[in-house]
């Protein structure tokens, strides 16, 4: 490693040139996110200017009379990711714990495998899927289940008509949950053996160990692919798109239709000829970027500290 | 269960030590196809602790291993043979793991502290197999670390996290644990090895005492503890039992050929 | 003390392997099943004129997609042009001339996080820079999006596998005088190929599926590419926009191009699988 340093301090002239190239590089990589920033805060000035923090809160959107608020797009965006959460978290668990203790070496191979085609898949594919296949079902089996039997429950009472907040959180969880499982499996398999040998050897059953030990030694790297998982949740957009339905309102039951703020915009752009109109869906993006930035600064820093933290190992 | 005594030597012992906890017959083990364990065939008496000793790799921690079954944790390690406790053969797949377990404790080479604080690293073991208010909890927990001689040093801490105990310290948490769920068996695979001398001295004390409720068997690469903590002493080689007997005999006048060249250092 | 029933735990445990059992049947059933569907209906639309021809209106029959596969090919081709060797020089730079310096820590950190920025985002960020200000939407701007989202993935990929070399690989290279820039081309990526190779294919399988940048910036078009400063045509747009029609010829279209896109990436990411050999490790 040394070594390294040393040549790189005489460093020959074509050298020199190369390094510079490469720096290049790397800070094209600042310039884009600064870029991001300042572009989507510039072209949604005269939204910011009209509208001010009443954007968020504003549950109307009206290309006719002009009035754009963010509110519903805002729930419909944290709805959905919350159900796909709810949803892909604990499956994650259960597929890692199948993958890393129960399965056989080569079973758990080929299914590792297929649930990482499953985020292969590009998600205009689960849009497509999900409205001309999944959403039908949706409406025959899953919805009159939910409302037949918890009914009582406005979020589970409303229109069977398949597409909805509930379909999309449930693609979603689909979509999410090859990153979390991934993570998970691999925190299991650091467990040493020695820990999950003493909680067996005092008679736990696997699922024992699994929750009362092995969860609680990776706690950390998990709610850290939570948080990358949660990323991916809140900006996924043609999934979300093809099956939400696209309504600017905010409504009780999980079965209506909504919109979310990926969805809103990849819907609306090509209509949006105002001025206002087209820089109101730019501040959407910026709430979007927003939202997510801060959702990854949270996770890389709570995965370094956890990483730092877990250096002497145990 | 009270088969004739094999060799001649236990003769002298008392009726209530002549009882065999564990009977071990004809015990083969594979780590694939790999064969570490041959033919392995050992009885050891209730409230005794029997030593095994060996050169390292000599299948002395394989072969307690197979007690608790915990081998059957890695798909590609298998037992074959029989082992009885308490009149039942425990390799039998009928015979129930927890069960096995909550009877069989086990006590491993480094410590092996959960993650998470003292008391409910001792409280976890309770927790899984009985049903106990706050108070009972709290006092089996304390009984058990006091068991351990470790009460006095984490009474003001007991929520601390156990990974800050130092490694002594986290060795007889361990120790608590397992004596918490009152197994009537303890194995100990190295117990002493990674830890230091003066608390290596208050583990081997802690033996002494609890082998009176319990019964001990010890993997250890320290012919010295061996001499000093046991009542018995087994010597292996290449998966083999090549002796065993009195500790006292077995150290100042072997019958092999192989465990006197080991006990005097000329090989291993 | 009162023991907890033992058969109530093993019930338990039980029910735990076998929910765990049955979710990862669903994760496999959904593959399944998602592939099926796009199969089944996506084979219909497979005719010869399908590959060959333009769209055609709806209800006048016969129609192909032939201009967006070109052009899903040109836009991905021209984003990893762009994204391949801009990524992979940041990977050198963090991985050899700035490894272990606060300045690679915090690039590190910021590549992490635009890999976690929303591909929306980006095509709107190269909306308002590349189509706004030129007055058009275009292949162009499509393909910059995509290169941005290849970007931080190959640096990242790149700088792991980089890491990967032994020094002494370095070390002996530098022995016979070569300069560092030769010591890396030639060496160190020789010997990280299969790799460097896997992660440039998976993030092209990743981006060549991409729809919501190109919405903003390549859009669509229902002819023949001349031109890459206009709005070109794309699988994964036509995909969209003949989906969400009510025209039941244009949904079998988009099933068709499903089909297409689909067996593209999965056969590249498996192919990538493939290839991997982790011989270091």
């Amino acid at each position: 490693m040394k070594k390294n340093k040393t040549e790189c301090s005489s460093l020959s002239f074509s050298d020199t040139i190369f390094k510079s190239i490469s720096i290049i590089s790397v800070c094209l990589t600042f310039i884009i996110v600064t870029g991001i920033f300042v572009q989507l805060v510039w072209n949604s000035r005269e939204s910011i200017e009209k509208f001010g923090f009443s954007f968020l809160f504003t549950q109307q959107w009206n290309p006719v009379t002009s009035v754009f608020g963010a509110a519903s797009s805002i729930y419909g965006t944290l709805a959905t990711t919350v159900i796909a959460m709810a949803i892909a978290v604990p499956l994650s668990i259960l597929v890692a714990l199948f993958l890393s203790e129960l399965a056989h070496p080569l079973i758990s191979k080929f299914v590792g495998i297929c649930i990482e085609l499953l985020a292969a898949i590009p998600s205009i594919i689960y849009g497509m899927w999900g409205l001309f296949v999944f959403a039908p079902v949706m409406s025959k089996t899953l919805q009159p289940f939910l409302q037949k039997n918890f009914g009582f429950l406005k979020i589970f009472n409303g229109h069977k008509i398949g597409i909805g907040v509930l379909t999309a959180g449930i693609i979603l969880a689909v979509m999410v949950l090859p990153f979390i499982t991934s993570v998970v499996c691999d925190v299991f398999k650091m467990v040493p053996n020695v820990l999950k040998e003493s909680a067996y050897g005092m008679g736990s059953t696997t699922w024992e160990v699994t929750h009362k030990v092995t969860i609680r030694y990776g706690l950390s790297s998990i709610v850290g692919a939570c948080f990358l998982g949660l990323g991916r949740a809140l900006g996924e957009t043609m999934a979300v798109t093809f099956v939400i339905g696209n309504r600017h309102k905010i409504s009780a039951s999980l079965f209506d239709a909504g919109n979310t703020i990926a969805s809103t915009l990849a819907n609306e752009f090509a209509e949006a000829s105002e001025p206002l109109y087209l820089s109101s869906l730019i501040e959407l993006g910026l709430v979007l970027f927003v939202l997510t930035f801060i959702m990854q600064v949270l996770a890389q820093f709570w995965l370094a500290k956890m990483k730092k933290s877990f250096g002497g190992g145990l | 269960m009270n088969k004739p005594v094999k060799e001649q030597q236990h003769r002298q012992l008392n009726l209530k030590q002549k009882k065999i906890k564990i009977a071990v017959n004809g015990l083969n083990f594979f780590y694939g196809k790999h064969q570490v364990l041959f033919d392995n065939s050992i009885e050891i008496y209730s409230n005794t602790v029997l030593a095994i000793i060996g050169p390292s790799g000599c299948g002395k921690s394989t072969h307690i291993r197979v007690y608790n079954r915990i081998f059957q944790m890695y798909r590609d390690q298998r037992a074959y043979g029989e082992i009885i406790i308490d009149g039942e053969n425990i390799l039998l797949p009928s015979y129930n793991l927890i069960g096995l377990r909550k009877k069989v404790g086990m006590i491993f080479q480094k410590p092996t502290p959960f993650p998470m604080t003292i008391f409910d690293n001792v409280a976890y073991g309770l927790k899984l197999h009985y049903k106990l208010s706050k108070t009972e909890l709290h006092e089996k927990v304390r009984t058990a670390l006091d068991k351990a001689a470790l009460l006095s040093e984490v009474e003001n801490k007991l929520d601390a996290p156990a990974l800050s105990l130092s490694g002594g310290q986290q060795q007889r948490l361990c120790i608590a644990r397992a004596i918490a769920i009152e197994p009537e068996i303890l194995l100990m695979d190295e117990p002493t090895s990674a830890i230091d001398p003066i608390a290596t001295a208050k583990i081997e004390e802690l033996i002494e005492i609890l082998k009176k409720n319990y019964t001990i068997v010890i993997v250890t690469h320290n012919m010295q503890q061996a001499a000093r903590i046991a009542d018995y002493t087994a010597f292996f080689y290449q998966g083999y039992i090549v002796e065993i007997g009195k500790t006292k005999q077995l150290f100042q006048n072997p019958e092999k050929k192989q465990t006197e060249d080991y006990i005097t250092g000329r090989f291993g | 003390m009162r023991l907890r029933p033992m058969y109530a735990r093993q019930i338990v445990d039980m029910s735990v392997k076998l929910i765990s059992v049955l979710s990862s049947l669903i994760g496999i059933c959904v593959l399944v099943l998602i592939i099926y569907e796009v199969i089944a209906r996506g084979i219909a639309a497979c005719s010869l004129s399908f590959f060959t021809e333009l769209p055609a209106p709806p209800g006048m029959g016969e129609g192909g997609v032939a201009n967006a596969i070109i052009g899903t090919l040109i836009i991905t081709v021209l984003a990893s042009l762009i994204g391949v060797p801009v990524g992979l020089l940041a990977g050198i730079f963090l991985a050899e001339f700035g490894k272990d310096t606060k300045f690679s820590e915090v690039t590190i950190f910021i590549l992490n996080v635009i890999i976690g920025i929303p591909s929306i985002i980006i095509g709107l960020f190269v909306y308002t820079v590349l189509v706004k200000p030129f007055g058009s939407f275009s292949g162009y701007a499509g393909a910059v999006a995509l290169a941005i989202i290849m970007l931080p993935v190959i640096a990242r990929t790149a700088q792991d596998m980089l890491l990967l070399v032994p020094n002494s690989l370095r070390e002996s290279a530098f022995a016979l005088g070569m300069p560092y820039w030769r010591v890396i081309l030639s060496v160190v990526f020789r010997y990280a190929r299969s790799g460097l190779t896997t992660a440039i294919l998976l993030a092209i399988a990743r981006v060549s599926g991409e729809t919501a940048p190109l919405l903003f910036t390549a859009l669509n078009s229902q002819y023949w590419i001349e031109s890459l400063t206009q709005p070109t045509a794309n699988l994964t747009v036509t995909i969209y926009n003949y989906a969400i029609s009510p025209y039941t010829d244009w949904q079998q279209i988009a099933w068709g191009a499903s089909l297409l896109i689909m067996i593209g990436v999965l056969t590249v990411n498996i192919f990538a699988r493939l290839v991997f050999k982790p011989k270091f490790r």
